[in-house]
């Protein structure tokens, strides 16, 4: 029989979004109310922790900086798909979680007079990006996991992997998750639930995000009723290191550091004559997209060709002291010594602007249930984010999501009991229907070919053609005999976890694609050779996509469009 | 960049249902330059043997997952190149001192304890304002200095699983744990500094350390939690420091 425990409040995530969503939902309700951290991982060890750059925050405004300015390039920036009055609630509520995190111990880097100091970032017209060394997410989780260790109404769930939402009457009643250590499935009821379970991460055969970021988080809520929204939107970084797609900051290429191709040549001045190297993301992105299409490659490993980041021209001495980090980086997980050997880099999937469809206050359509972080979409980051501005918005959502389902959970009583049914088919579907069942084909295969898939059909550049193909080819594969784990033991099964993830991956593959053949124009992160401009007429839209049991099925919603209307992108 | 060159890990398995023995396994693995042990794992998995368990996330030394024994000292499997152990054979065991939950995972949870028991957190009189902030606390550079090394600790527990005192007493905080509580009580914010002493002053505490350095020597991360132990001892036996 399957344990229920009870508490008031659920977080599924333990990112930045989950932990300061945790110590807000304590706060509110002075350590009253029971709050349940599901977590996957160990706490500590959630993809936030690869962050590197800085946090966008105004917080001298008095020096020169303005909310008005950081709303606009946030708006600009999504290319006018974010909604205004989320981008305005964010930058009106960012400063006092910057101030809050150093109250509790954030190493935040410190200017002359003692305040915190902030550093430019792409895209910002003002330096708000406020750092700690090249380690920002890190110290950013190192803060919220040590300070939630103080709130003893704080219940960790770690290495416990949820498997489903309980929702009823379109109202938020439990979930079930396998308790990793011993194999069990346990019931959580709870009044409220919080989704932050990260991006969607490892959609791609190459990809910055570790290997616990994959959408598993987001298929549970979607299957449960709670609608994605804007999924064709992926950001895609220029410099990841092959073949791990480990992210080489835009700090390379700022100290000196070259793109070349596998003739050598700087290619960049046929795209970005003026800026060269330092264009912005999405432009050097595409130039190098375009030089891999047209055969101007590096063939590597794996079939993936590459270009390559020259640093050798950069005096030695300067290198080993400015980029010390990237130096270590090389040496230590890919064994070349950029002193003297070049990178080999290509663009990266590296953000997903897309998530569970909230309203501003990162509330789901469904009663009790609110997202927050990369795993929600509000929508401030619309068409294309801008760096450090992820960071703060999980740190934003964590802190509203948090406090309204605390109220939610102050104000609202248990359902009577939970509905057992989901929970007695849950069971059956993990233990008798995969648990020790050897499946035909390699689920490990069929991953790979479902990123390769994405990798080639609905990457930076994208036709209806080619995805149209690629479409084809992942419904094939979820079709196939995968699902089976062929790990029969109860302790630590990875295998079974990893099963249940790839069936993810492959359904919100699907969606990726659906909703990227669908908008018929090209917008932010989304560039369509076959519709090369923006169509505000039409497309100046949210997609919406549903869960049936056929597939997909999207619907449109409007922008919330305030003071600024849309204009040609241009930097 | 594909070799066809070839190395051998042996690895440890342990399932508790299966009877709790521990076995050994080989697993042949083709290299590629750059390669991990971790990326050697996970070809195990994904290509040969789906039952074998790991731990790991961030595949770049930031999360703290992958700690386990690999040729005999503790390690980031994502941080060890497989050229770098020069030699074609590799033992891969899990991380010692602590209890083994199915393979190469070991459990923390008495890790995680310990960490917790010492406040790792900024104490305060003024809970209102910290709660509720309205100005910056203000710090310099070189204060930030004092402590931020220590802060780079991810909680892998290498230096645990190499600490001779944790081996032979259970109840002795280890490296990692004192090396936090240096970390806030140098912090200029922190107002605890009585009260974390008492923490760490007892007979199973901070005295029995006797600088074996082991810990310092397999920090993938730069911490030194000898340093940290040694600084804090200074502390304790002359009185704080300024500040
Ligand atoms: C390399 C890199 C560098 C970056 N640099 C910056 C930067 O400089 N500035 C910036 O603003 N942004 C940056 N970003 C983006 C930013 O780091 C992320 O968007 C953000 O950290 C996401 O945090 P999160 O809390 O939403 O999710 P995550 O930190 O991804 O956490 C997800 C959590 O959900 C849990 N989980 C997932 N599925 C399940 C399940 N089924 N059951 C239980 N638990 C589950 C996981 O265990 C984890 O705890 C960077 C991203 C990357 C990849
Ligand atoms: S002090 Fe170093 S070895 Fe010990 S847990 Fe922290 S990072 Fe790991
Ligand atoms: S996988 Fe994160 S430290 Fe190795």
């Amino acid at each position: 029989m399957v344990e229920v425990l009870e508490h008031d409040v659920v977080i599924v995530g333990s990112g930045l979004a989950g932990l300061r969503a945790a110590i807000e939902a304590s706060r509110v309700s002075r350590g009253k109310l029971s709050v349940a951290v599901v977590t996957k991982t160990q706490v500590m060890r959630s993809h936030s922790v690869s962050a590197e750059g800085g946090t966008a925050a105004v917080l001298y405004p008095e020096e020169g900086d303005s909310f008005e300015s950081h709303i606009y390039d946030t708006i600009k920036g999504s290319d006018f798909l974010a909604d205004q009055n989320a981008v305005e609630l964010f930058v009106h509520s960012a400063p006092r979680e910057i101030i809050q995190l150093e109250h509790w111990g954030m190493p935040w880097a410190r200017r002359e007079d003692g305040r915190i100091a902030q550093r430019a970032f792409g895209g910002m017209s003002y330096p708000r990006a406020c750092f700690a060394e090249d380690k920002v997410g890190f110290f950013e989780m190192q803060t919220l996991y040590d300070t939630a260790l103080k709130w003893d109404n704080i219940t960790f769930y770690q290495e416990w992997f949820a498997t489903s939402l309980i929702v009823e009457e379109n109202r938020f009643r439990g979930l079930t998750a396998i308790e990793m250590k011993t194999g069990e499935l346990h019931a959580v009821k709870a009044k409220s639930c919080i989704i932050a379970t990260g991006g969607a991460g490892r959609m791609y055969t190459f990809a910055t995000f570790g290997h616990s970021s994959t959408p598993d988080g987001l298929y549970i809520a979607y299957k449960a009723g709670a609608p994605l929204k804007d999924m064709e939107f992926v950001q895609f970084h220029p410099t990841g290191l092959v073949p791990s797609g480990i992210l080489i900051t835009e700090a390379a290429r700022g100290e000196g550091g070259v793109l070349l191709n596998a003739k050598e040549e700087r290619f960049l001045k046929r795209y970005a004559p003026q800026k060269m190297e330092l264009a912005p993301r999405d432009i050097v992105s595409r130039a190098m997209y375009t030089e891999i299409l047209e055969g101007r490659g590096v063939e590597g490993p794996d079939g993936m060709s590459h270009l390559w980041l020259d640093l050798t021209v950069i005096e030695p001495e300067k290198l080993k002291r400015r980029l010390a980090g990237i130096r270590e980086i090389c040496v230590k997980l890919a064994g070349i010594d950029p002193v003297n050997e070049k990178i080999p880099v290509r663009p990266v999937a590296h953000y997903y602007m897309g998530g569970i469809h909230t309203n501003i206050y990162g509330a789901t359509p469904i009663a009790g249930l609110w997202a927050a972080g990369e795993a929600a979409c509000i929508s401030i980051n619309g068409a294309n984010r801008l760096g450090s501005n992820s960071t703060i918005e999980c740190l934003v959502w964590g802190r509203i999501t948090g406090e309204a389902a605390a109220r939610y959970a102050m104000e609202n009583g248990f359902s009577s009991s939970l509905p057992t049914e989901q929970v007695q088919k849950e069971e059956k579907r993990i233990f008798d229907g995969l648990l020790g069942k050897a499946p035909r084909i390699n689920p490990y295969e069929v991953k790979k070919k479902m990123q390769r898939t994405m990798e080639s059909h609905c990457h930076i550049y994208r036709d209806e053609k080619s995805m149209i193909e690629g479409l084809r080819m992942i419904r094939e594969l979820k079709q196939l005999p995968y699902m089976g784990v062929e790990d029969s033991s109860r302790a630590y099964n990875t295998n079974l976890t990893n099963v249940l993830e790839i069936e993810a991956m492959v359904n919100v593959g699907e969606i990726i694609v659906t909703a990227a053949l669908q908008r018929r124009e090209s917008r932010g992160a989304h560039a369509r050779r076959d519709y090369p401009k923006r169509d505000d007429q039409n497309w100046l839209s949210h997609t919406l996509i549903h869960y049936t049991v056929e597939g997909p099925e999207l619907s449109y919603a409007p922008v919330h469009i305030d003071k600024y209307q849309p204009v040609e992108r241009k930097y | 960049m594909s070799g066809t060159s070839e190395v051998l890990l042996r690895v440890y398995r342990y399932d508790p249902s299966n009877g709790g023995k521990p076995r050994y396994q080989n697993y042949r693995v083709p290299t590629f330059r750059g390669m991990t042990v971790l990326d050697a794992l996970i070809y195990i998995k994904e290509n040969l043997d789906p039952t074998l368990s790991i731990r790991y996330s961030c595949r770049m030394a930031s999360c703290g997952s992958c700690g386990m024994t690999i040729n005999g000292l503790p390690r980031l499997a994502c941080f060890t190149q497989i050229s770098e152990l020069r030699s074609k054979y590799i033992l891969v065991q899990p991380l010692r001192n602590l209890p083994i939950i199915k393979d190469l995972v070991a459990d923390l949870d008495e890790f995680f304890n310990k960490h917790k028991l010492v406040k790792p957190y900024l104490i305060r009189r003024d809970v209102e304002e910290q709660e509720n902030p309205r100005e910056q606390y203000r710090q310099s550079e070189e204060e930030l200095e004092r402590y931020v090394q220590f802060a780079y600790c991810i909680k892998c527990a290498l230096c645990y699983s190499a600490c001779p005192v944790v081996s032979t007493d259970k109840s002795f905080p280890g490296p990692q744990a004192l090396a936090q509580l240096y970390r806030y009580y140098i912090d200029t914010r922190d107002e605890a500094r009585e009260e974390r002493i008492r923490i760490v002053d007892g007979a199973h505490g901070i005295w029995r350390c006797h600088f074996a350095d082991s810990c310092s020597q397999v920090c993938p991360k730069g911490v030194d939690p000898a340093l940290a132990i040694q600084l804090m001892r200074r502390e304790m036996m002359f009185g704080p420091s300024k500040g």
